[in-house]
């Protein structure tokens, strides 16, 4: 159950874009060398054909893939794959160091739900998180596409379940200090865009949501509504204004802080096997 | 007639024509117009939960901005006896069938089609619950 905080320590205060996934289509984990080789390759030969193009040093991508065993939620989910390129600039001498220019990761924590009816020689990894140059993520993709006849997309958050996060992440226990709780608010029909930042102090949102919530562990949509109906209700009284008839865009804990354009940061280790079990259900749903 | 709230303010009353139909405009994409729609419903004579009322949800083409959850809305449309529509205001296809429909439900309310009354929505919606 536990993590190693060492080897997951790469996941943590990095903002991650994110995908859904669908399933690689004869995938073998043996065969992770030659997958990096391949994928080496192909970056290289896209980059003569002139396509991503970095302005600068020239570089050569150095591909490495791995396996992460302790990015799962239980043994009936894959292991976690990890893609790294780094790259080694021609231009200075041999003692340089590989500098990691991108990382990307495929994982499944508790995604029962799609590897349990999947026919043999299908892999299932939902959920993709990038974090890297845009141009690196397409290559990579268009690669796994290819070759494991599988599908990226986008994966965005839905205001309803931004709010279900910030209740989720509210009524954690943490060690250390807090900080605020914050909501992004986008106003909906204004010829310019105006966004409202509600800032909470974390004690008092999680006070707040210790009175909503009635069974420790288990979390209503009933639970949910009243949590954030309550913040409207004081956002209200103050400035009159009705946030719920707004867009809620993002939101910001001490545990994770997410935006609607599908962009997640995870800033503790202890909540993140719970962080990635709500990801992979969203991926997994729209997948499905 | 449109209006943003219930009650209707009531200086008007008696120049106010029949209602014959009340849609309810719920846009998915704020939990305000559902709360809105909420408080409304009270003002409603009971009367008209016999087929004159219906719920029109707005905003369905757009899942990923949505603030309201599609079983509280159905919930809505269960425990009111009325029916729930959907459309997308900004195709114009869907707004022009959307009209259609609505302009024939009050057709229908109005009792201008022999035959068929407000009460035959509410018979239909019957017999999907029972299967």
């Amino acid at each position: 159950d536990s993590v190693d905080p060492q080897r997951t320590a790469f996941v943590l205060r990095k903002a991650w874009t994110l995908y859904s996934v669908t399933p690689l289509y004869r995938f073998r984990r043996a065969r992770l060398r030659d997958y990096a080789r391949l994928l080496s390759a192909f970056i290289a030969a896209e980059k003569q054909k002139g396509l991503a193009v970095q302005v600068g040093i020239e570089l050569d991508i150095k591909v490495a893939l791995s396996s992460l065993a302790d990015l799962r939620g239980s043994e009936l989910d894959q292991a976690a794959l990890l893609v790294q390129l780094s790259s080694r600039s021609r231009a200075s001498s041999r003692n340089s160091e590989d500098k990691l220019v991108w990382s990307g990761w495929f994982c499944s924590v508790f995604g029962d739900d799609l590897s349990e009816n999947l026919p043999e020689d299908f892999t299932s990894l939902p959920l993709f998180l990038s974090h890297g140059a845009e141009s690196y993520t397409s290559l990579v993709g268009s690669w796994f596409q290819k070759t494991f006849d599988c599908c990226f997309r986008r994966l965005a958050i839905s205001p309803q379940n931004l709010s279900w996060m910030v209740a989720m992440w509210v009524g954690c226990k943490l060690d250390r200090a807090a900080s605020a709780t914050e909501l992004v608010f986008s106003m909906p029909r204004l010829a310019q865009p105006l966004d409202i930042s509600y800032a909470i102090h974390p004690e008092d949102a999680k006070a707040l949501w210790d009175t909503v919530q009635k069974t420790p562990g288990e979390i209503t949509q009933e639970e949910v509504d009243v949590f954030m109906n309550c913040l409207y209700a004081h956002f209200h009284r103050h400035f009159k204004i009705h946030l719920s008839a707004a867009k809620l865009v993002k939101v910001s804990t001490s545990v994770a802080s997410a935006h609607c354009d599908g962009i997640v940061k995870i800033l503790q280790s202890q909540y993140l096997p719970g962080v990635l079990m709500l990801l992979t259900e969203l991926a997994i749903s729209q997948i499905q | 007639h449109l209006a943003t709230s219930l009650p209707l303010p009531s200086e008007r009353d008696h120049l106010r024509p029949r209602i014959d139909l009340v849609v309810f405009m719920i846009d998915i994409k704020s939990k305000y117009s559902l709360k809105n729609v909420e408080t409304s419903l009270a003002h409603v004579d009971a009367s008209f939960f016999l087929g004159k009322v219906c719920f029109l949800v707005t905003g369905v083409g757009r899942v990923n901005a949505c603030s309201i959850e599609t079983n509280a809305i159905c919930k809505l449309g269960k425990d009111y006896c009325s029916p729930v529509l959907y459309c997308e205001l900004e195709l114009e296809g869907i707004r022009v069938a959307t009209a259609q429909r609505l302009l024939r439900m009050l057709q229908i309310c109005a009792g201008h089609i022999p035959g068929v009354s407000a009460l035959s929505f509410v018979s239909l919606m019957r017999n999907c619950d029972d299967d």
